[in-house]
């Protein structure tokens, strides 16, 4: 067989994996992958303008497509800078594969320009990791490093190059169906654990399904299993931020999300609940609230594809590690075959719409300023219809969004869950829209955080990509404000977003259009221009200064303890309540 | 505030995983990046073609932090199976170690026979020391240490623990 260079193996094996697009930026260890890029011509290269952007786009690119987003940069700088976005797929169980070059093998060790121990500092923050440093084995890294960044628990996979391994010669060839020594993620669950899980489902009385990102993960076909399940049942469902999608919005089952941000029935069902089936969630601090409060009297059936998410952090009654979208099927399938009838879940149901008349997601109207949930549910109105895939950033933006857009389809809703990465929204939005070339693709984004990305502007330029940012600009970085007007008493250290550039004009400056919203009065004149523009148009969208994000549920309280309103909020914590995230 | 921390349990993990470059590393930073405390740690190759290698981890941790600790370890991918010895049932604990101590007149009498009593074996001897080797659990090697400190401890080796299931199945 005839050799090639390491550099054109790595390309060749990235075609035998189905790669149209690579999200990256060059630089002197990784330039032999960059020729062969050139010369062959059959991958589209994404020139970002900082590594972490070339993460965050590939993971939106993934979240939109299901696809695993792929990343190239150089050694040292290009890898460090990478690895926000390498942690915030691993947190948010993002597939994505990333090339990092490395030094010559025999530099490896010297501190030698643009050397880091990319391996050592990504070992903890990615699913598995490879220094390769045999270009006979190069190959066989790539098609598994494939294999574990999307079967399993997806996540973000390193492999790490050294230039002389880019430029020496090997044989490749395309390799058969993987498998692995030692990784065989679960698929199927046992059938006792689903009859188990089945039996517990007909015998409750107030079940509820608290469903999140897993279900994404496992493909379009488990949120229609979902939805299937949901119908059989009867019950209701929540989610998690990372979940929204799963089961429409516009649906009477569905209870909008849970957690910290949740809604105010959504949190009561589940602590009132006498039965949770978790799917594809991990109980996360943001969800749980206090752990000791969190649904009390419940019996708890998770279903999760990593082991290690059961029993994290609430005790559970009945772990199922399994896909969830193989899990949901066995037990539709299950469910029909034993002809079980639709429980009655009539009183359940009439003590939730009790809670739901609370309507705690409702605001204070204003016909001066505008209120910025009243800023997303306009720019729901106007976009729904289309479809539209949402990126946010972090912070009150995120929140409101997740609060008041509604999603009804999978695969639409890309925000970073788990690290909460500020800067996330742009780079994603521009990875979205290149795998959705015909969606119409909104960032939702606050004014504090777009900065942390903003070079990226250039990049939807050069693309030609018609990205919507859509800034909603309070002048604060204003969850910081929020929990700083929460827990100590208004004192805003630090949260002013002074200096802010005129955004409009920078904007205009990269080559898109800016839009200004000052006035409740230009809102929907305002989206509609933004919406006809067939190009990347950033919206400044002034919105009231101090709005807070409500529902919350306090850090330490329970999910019973919710803030709903502005007149509820003390101003003061104890130390303990200071003391958690 | 103060902060709090909750009762461990001291349990003997067994790990067996590929023998690739970094699995220490891969390990050993689990334990640190989440928290959990290691007591000793041992690994060696143990097959013929040395793809394999059995890491020893003995560590303390609350019940459900113990669940968690194993199925961390079992999610690493070049990780094999993790048994965790304690909670399986009886199981064999040893340990190894390499005691210097000065050995000059009467204690040099009286290290000799406590060395005897302890099964310790002379590996190395000078007309003033002595070096034994002493295998055993933890407890009777730490006696050993501490009665070699008073008639003369120079300096300890010691390999940390290696444990196996008593019985005939494999881990």
């Amino acid at each position: 067989m005839t050799e090639k260079s390491g550099a054109d193996i790595l390309v060749e094996a990235l075609c035998d994996l189905g790669v149209d697009v690579i999200f990256g930026y060059p630089g002197g260890a990784v330039l032999p992958i960059y020729d062969a890029l050139f010369r062959s011509g059959r991958i589209r290269h994404v020139l970002v303008r900082h590594e972490q952007a070339a993460t965050h786009a590939a993971e939106g690119y993934a979240r939109s497509t299901g696809k695993p987003g792929v990343v190239l940069v150089t050694s040292g700088p290009g890898a460090t800078n990478a690895v926000t976005g390498i942690t915030d797929a691993l947190l948010d169980s993002i597939p994505m594969v990333v090339i990092t070059g490395q030094v010559p093998t025999a530099l490896i060790g010297s501190d030698a320009f643009q050397e880091a121990d990319t391996v050592g500092i990504t070992r903890h923050c990615t699913k598995h990791n490879y220094l390769v440093k045999d270009p006979a084995l190069l190959g066989g890294v790539i098609h598994e490093a494939f294999h574990i960044a999307t079967s399993g628990r997806p996540g973000p996979v390193v492999i790490d190059i050294p230039k002389d391994v880019q430029v020496a010669t090997a044989a490749y060839q395309k390799p058969g169906p993987i498998q692995h020594k030692t990784y065989r993620p679960a698929l199927k669950a046992d059938r006792s654990d689903i009859e188990q899980a089945i039996d517990m489902l007909a015998a409750a009385e107030r079940p509820i399904f608290y469903t999140g990102g897993g279900i994404i993960n496992s493909g379009p076909a488990a949120s229609l299993l979902l939805h299937e399940l949901a119908r059989l049942t009867g019950a209701p469902v929540t989610s998690t931020l990372m979940g929204l999608g799963v089961f429409p919005a516009s649906s009477p089952q569905f209870l909008g999300m849970l957690g910290m941000h949740g809604t105010y029935e959504a949190n009561m069902a589940m602590n009132q609940a006498d039965l949770i089936i978790a799917i594809g969630a991990r109980f996360d601090d943001r969800v749980t609230g206090r752990l000791d409060a969190f649904s009390p009297n419940s019996r708890k059936v998770h279903i999760d594809v990593d082991r290690s998410s059961i029993n994290k952090t609430v005790r559970i009654d009945l772990g199922i590690v399994a896909d969830a979208g193989h899990a949901m099927e066995d037990m539709v399938r299950i469910w029909k075959a034993r002809q079980h009838p639709k429980p009655d879940t009539a009183e359940w149901w009439r003590r939730i719409q009790g809670w739901r008349a609370v309507q705690c997601l409702n605001f204070p109207q204003d016909n001066e300023v505008i209120m910025p949930q009243r800023a997303v549910r306009a720019l729901w109105e106007a976009t729904h219809a289309r479809e539209p895939i949402i990126t946010t950033e972090v912070g009150q933006h995120q929140m409101w969004a997740a609060q008041h857009f509604g999603f009804e389809k999978p695969n639409k809703w890309l925000t970073s869950g788990g690290l909460g990465t500020m800067g996330y929204g742009l780079p994603a939005a521009i990875g979205a829209q290149l795998g959705n070339p015909n969606a119409l693709v909104i960032d939702i984004a606050g004014e504090a955080s777009i900065q942390m990305n903003i070079q990226e502007l250039a990049t939807a330029t050069q693309y030609r990509l018609p990205v919507k940012v859509f800034i909603l600009n309070n002048e604060y970085m204003g969850m910081v404000r929020q929990w700083q007007e929460l827990t100590y008493e208004s004192r805003y250290a630090e949260s002013y977003s002074d200096s802010l550039p005129d955004f409009v004009r920078l904007a205009e400056a990269y080559g898109w259009k800016g839009i200004r919203i000052e006035h409740p009065d230009q809102l929907d004149a305002g989206i509609a221009e933004m919406l006809a523009h067939d190009g990347p148009v950033m919206v400044d969208c002034m919105v009231a200064k101090l709005a807070n994000c409500f529902p919350m549920i306090p850090s330490g309280a329970a999910h019973t303890d919710m803030i709903l309103q502005a007149n509820e909020v003390s101003g003061t914590m104890d130390d303990e309540a200071k003391a958690l995230v | 505030m103060h902060i709090k921390s909750e009762t461990a349990e001291r349990h003997t993990l067994a790990v067996i995983v590929d023998n690739e470059p970094g699995i220490l590393a891969r390990i050993a930073g689990l334990f640190t990046a989440r928290g959990y405390n290691i007591e000793s740690l041992t690994v060696s190759e143990i097959t013929v073609d040395k793809a394999v290698s059995r890491i020893t981890i003995v560590t303390s941790a609350s019940k459900p932090m113990l669940e968690q600790i194993v199925a961390q370890l079992d999610r690493l991918v070049p990780v094999h199976k993790v048994r965790d010895l304690t909670a399986e049932g009886a199981h064999v604990e040893r340990e190894l170690a390499l005691v210097k101590v000065r050995g000059v007149g009467d204690h040099r009498i009286e290290a000799l026979r406590l060395a005897d009593v302890y099964r310790a074996r002379v590996v190395d001897a000078t007309t003033s020391s002595f070096v034994f080797e002493v295998t055993g659990g933890t407890e009777k090697i730490d006696k050993f240490v501490e009665l070699m400190s008073e008639v003369g401890l120079i300096e300890v080796a010691r390999t940390g623990i290696v444990a196996i299931a008593r019985g005939k199945d494999a881990a």
